[in-house]
């Protein structure tokens, strides 16, 4: 039997107290018509977490306790369908109540976990080539506010060559979610997407759900074989959610106002991204902005010890140099005989461009070489990084190699002489196939 | 004795708080009891009567009321003959077993038996009426590569205890009595093979404390020889993510000449133990020929395991090593990363209200981190061998700022520093090891005096380094420059090591002492090159040749051939 209780202790920020007993920690409740979470217990005094925020909570709303904690309903009705981070549904669809479960649950056992074998391709050359994306990979794509990361997320949801995209937006702009929601919608990737969206004018507390969502799905339809991307974005604003709840809980702020433990809240999210022996898996891309586009900034630097890489995501490009695949090398050295020399060939000289490029612009004498990788550089970061190219790796590759044929000699490059042998292009440039 | 019981009283986060009737221990293990699932905990402050209890898993569906049983044992491990090559959480359990039992998730509330149940040739050293005390063996089974002692449990009081029985030699149960022994009131005592410890107390079975005077050996260049440890010493290694740390204890766990190592990931990705885990198996251990697992032990408590669980990680693993360094064994823990264990510590003490101290940990950070350090040590024990415990640490500072509490607390306890450095490591310099700003108390291996000279060469380089930032090469005297590039060389040649190339990637401590003479004779001669140009050129042929040589096989002909070949190329330049 659910008991009702009406008095209402206190109510500060989103966190409400009121004394009940035979309540167990983590369960959900009711408060009034907006579900709340239980987040604290001291003897009979019940604190809880009203999702929808306790602004116009009243002193006598009744509260009741349902017995069971945060579930989220896992079926194929999932897919296509979009919901808030409680799991309304925000797109005048039926309510899905079937085959609940619960949210947040325990992690996965090291000893089961494999060693990441397979590559996602997602048709970015930046990824797919210089940093490749590994099945089971936790990554952030670290950014700036006003970069492009929404529209390369968007990219990546229609591409990439998996079998469910699960999107979790936290703090979207009411524009990015639309812009999200049409752009899968046209290309007809909607079909095989579940959608979990906090917009910013939505209840904070339901951003700190967003995440858990999203990944508690993930995890079962990896269960059940499929292999599954999660896209969140952003995280530093689920962070931010957390930074308000711990302030309003009276928790001793530790750098920068972020509770104690950021790193751990972070990393039971990350750590979700898991290859299961004999059944699918999950993958995980994370936007992280930095604020003030600073590294060192807790967001970006705690999920950086957490996460397998990161992508920089700088001037509407991936950059090449601070973005990293830890996960790389278990893959690329299977796809092509020349990926790895390539890329490490290509990179090389691209670095060699930036300094060339510096010379030039601090009044330097360009020598011939300069010209040269100048050159380069100006086809590398047109036909390569610009995020609109769309090929696949092979062509990536294959494109590599004509653009160093376009500016240098092959020994020029430091290639092994066998690979040029076999690779060099003897066909039209670039420029002029067009 | 009955158990103490009580019952929840409130729960934020892990920490849960008990009202109980009786007595209570500080640090004393309970369990809550939720339906059929008991979930461990530790006390860790008792007010009136109510204790708050560290709970060390998930504490969603604890009610009010749910009763509590204390034990009235501080947090233990079992200590016995199976515990190399497992695999164990932070408490303890065996996780291949678990997943066995519970598949792919973790699932809580469930204990199992960290000792494998299983039978041993138990051979007995001593005969009945013998004395023996706390620390000292009864007899020994064949453990994998050792004899594993065992001991009479470290708990017993500090006295001589006669032998009443002792077993024959043949195979036993791990859990069957072994010997019988009597101390001096008449009380007996029936010994087998396993026996349990707190981890929060440190083993001091032994005679004396020595001196860490010794090199422990990691076949890595840059610390071998410039940034040596010490077996017995203690070592941390601060680095921003992506620098490294964990790439070289990997190395260090693979190379290190020790008996015994043991890798605690505390709070770090699954992933990277999972490396460890398939890679470990496949690998050999060039001392025994036996694959590495064989002398492996790891604790591993991942970043998504629950918090307190993680603070008990490290203690679990230093307490492992303290046992095996009473067989008189030489042990190196590794552990990744103290700043995670530092974390939880502040999670707790946030829980308990305590004030904090500087970035919120709290103000006991420095004690628990130098006690912590303070358990690794030579020690002789009392049958004369000596034995050792060495700790090396990596620290993980918020933004890669050293100046930050855990990293400066550790600094103040270990012997050697190896800091690592984010402008190294995006230069692909590996190990990123900062080899101006680190430091170490230990001796060299190599000749400490040329050491020394070897890094003020260094030091040198990289004040003409900044000088030319500003002069420009133009400005730069060709004696100055000379001494940039042999800066650069000695970098290139010998700080920076491939930990993927076979040969590279372990250098033993003959080869070091030999290479690093010539380096030194190199660094100390004065060549005859005046045009930069040509100073350049030399210096790359000369890095050439160097770094052929480091690829040869030690004591091959072509090693003999390409040395030659290095001599005479830098000889030929030398002035006079």
């Amino acid at each position: 039997m659910q008991k009702v209780y009406t008095k209402i202790e206190s109510i500060v920020g989103n966190v409400v107290t009121v004394r009940a007993e035979g309540v167990s920690n983590g369960d959900l409740a009711l408060v009034g018509n907006s579900y709340a979470n239980v987040i604290k217990l001291d003897k009979d005094i019940v604190s809880l977490l009203v999702f929808a925020g306790a602004q116009g909570v009243s002193t006598t709303d009744q509260v009741r306790f349902l017995g069971k904690p945060m579930q989220v309903s896992y079926s194929d009705n999932l897919l296509g369908r979009i919901f808030t981070g409680s799991g309304v549904p925000r797109d005048n669809g039926p309510a899905l109540n079937e085959n609940m479960i619960p949210i947040g649950g325990p992690s996965v056992n090291p000893s089961m976990r494999i060693v990441p074998k397979n590559l996602i391709r997602t048709g970015i050359p930046m990824i797919d080539v210089f940093n490749t994306l590994v099945e089971s990979q936790k990554l952030p794509i670290f950014s700036v506010s006003g970069e492009p990361y929404n529209e390369l997320l968007a990219r990546i949801a229609m591409q990439a060559e998996v079998d469910i995209i699960i999107l979790g937006g936290m703090g979207l702009k009411y524009d990015d979610y639309l812009f999200f929601r049409d752009t899968l919608e046209k290309s007809g990737s909607l079909s095989r997407t579940i959608m979990f969206v906090h917009t910013a004018a939505d209840p904070i507390v339901e951003c700190t759900l967003v995440p858990d969502m999203s990944l508690a799905v993930a995890e079962r339809f990896a269960l059940d074989g499929k292999k599954v991307l999660v896209l969140l974005t952003d995280m530093t604003n689920f962070a931010d959610a957390q930074k308000e709840t711990a302030i309003t809980m009276e928790q001793v702020p530790s750098n920068r106002g972020y509770p104690g433990d950021l790193y751990s809240c972070l990393a039971s999210r990350y750590e979700k991204a898991v290859d299961f022996e004999g059944a699918g898996s999950v993958t995980i891309l994370a936007v992280t902005t930095m604020p003030g586009d600073d590294v060192t900034h807790p967001v970006p630097d705690n999920t950086g010890y957490i996460t397998e890489g990161q992508y920089y995501l700088k001037n509407g490009r991936i950059e090449p140099f601070g973005s990293l695949s830890r996960l790389k090398q278990n893959v690329n050295k299977d796809t092509r005989d020349d990926h790895r020399a390539l890329m490490d060939a290509m990179i090389k000289l691209y670095s060699a461009f930036k300094e060339s490029l510096e010379k030039k612009s601090m009044g330097f004498l360009m020598s011939e070489w300069d010209e040269k990788l100048l050159k380069y550089g100006d086809l590398f970061e047109k036909e390569m990084m610009d995020l609109s190219v769309n090929i696949s790796l092979e062509k990536a590759l294959d494109l590599g190699w004509q653009i160093l044929a376009d500016c240098f000699e092959p020994n020029e490059t430091g290639l092994k002489t066998d690979l040029i042998k076999k690779r060099w292009p003897k066909e039209l440039s670039v420029a002029e196939e067009k | 004795m009955d158990t103490i019981k009580g019952y929840v009283t409130g729960v934020n986060g892990n920490m849960v708080s008990v009202h109980f009737d009786g007595s209570v221990l500080k640090n004393e293990v309970g369990y809550i009891k939720l339906g059929d699932t008991r979930l461990k905990g530790e006390v860790i402050r008792i007010n009136g009567e109510t204790a708050s209890m560290q709970i060390y898993e998930m504490t969603n569906g604890i009610k009010v009321g749910d009763p509590v049983e204390f034990t009235g044992e501080l947090m233990s491990v079992e200590l016995g003959p199976g515990l190399l090559t497992q695999v164990f959480d932070g408490l303890q359990n065996p996780l291949p077993d678990l997943a066995q039992q519970c598949g792919f998730f973790l699932q809580r509330g469930v204990y199992l038996d960290p000792i494998p149940n299983k039978n041993w040739d138990f051979t007995p050293c001593v005969k009945k009426g013998d004395k023996v005390r706390p620390g000292d063996a009864v007899g020994s089974v064949p453990e994998g590569l050792f004899d594993h002692k065992i001991m009479v449990p470290f708990s017993l009081s500090d006295e001589y205890w006669s032998v009443e029985k002792i077993v024959e030699k043949g195979s036993y149960n791990v859990r069957d009595t072994v010997a019988v022994i009597k101390d001096s009131k008449g009380n007996t005592k029936e010994l087998s093979m396993v026996f349990t410890w707190p981890v929060k107390k440190a083993i001091n079975c032994y005679a004396e404390r020595l001196r860490p005077d010794e090199a422990l050996v990691t076949k890595i260049r840059c610390i071998d020889t410039f940034l040596p440890v010490a077996k017995g010493g203690t070592f941390c290694v601060p680095g921003p993510f992506g620098a490294g740390k964990t790439v070289l204890q990997h190395m260090e766990a693979k190379n290190a000449e020790v008996d015994i190592v043991i890798v605690a990931a505390c709070g770090e990705r699954a992933g990277e133990v999972v490396e460890v885990l398939k890679e470990f198996p496949e690998l050999t251990d060039p001392r025994t020929g036996r694959s590495l697992m064989e002398r492996t032990i790891i604790i591993c408590n991942t970043s998504s395991m629950p918090v307190a669980a993680r603070e008990a990680s490290v203690y679990t693993a230093v307490t492992l090593a303290e046992y095996y360094r009473q067989m008189g064994l030489d042990v190196l823990l590794l552990a990744d990363s103290t700043s995670r264990w530092a974390q939880a510590m502040r999670e707790m003490s946030g829980r308990l209200e305590e004030i904090p101290g500087e970035e919120a940990f709290p103000a006991y950070l420095e004690s628990v981190i130098a006690a912590f350090y303070e358990r690794a040590g030579k020690v002789r024990l009392r049958n004369g061998k000596v034995a050792s415990v060495t700790i090396g640490g990596t620290v993980s500072p918020a933004g890669g700022n050293f100046e930050e509490p855990v990293t400066q607390a550790t600094l103040k306890v270990v012997g050697a520093f190896h800091g690592l450095s984010r402008e190294r490591s995006d230069a692909r310099k590996y190990p990123a090891i900062h080899p101006l700003e680190s430091w170490s108390k230990y001796a060299s291996i190599a000749d400490q005096k040329k050491v020394d000279t070897a890094r003020s060469i260094l030091f040198r380089s990289s004040e003409v380094n900044q000088m030319m930032k500003v002069v420009g090469e133009e400005g730069t005297s060709s004696e100055d420059y000379i001494t940039y590039q042999k800066g650069e060389f000695l970098d290139a040649v010998y700080l920076q090591q491939n930990s993927f190339d076979p040969i590279d990637a372990s250098v033993s401590p003959e080869r070091q002492i030999k290479i690093f003479d010539v380096l030194y004779d190199i660094l100390m001669t004065e060549f005859e090159i005046e045009e930069k140009k040509d100073i350049r050129a030399f210096f790359n042929q000369l890095r050439q040749e160097y770094l052929d040589w480091n690829n040869t096989e030690w004591g091959s002909k072509e090693f003999e051939a390409q040395e030659k070949k290095l001599i005479d190329f830098y000889k030929s330049k030398a002035r006079g």
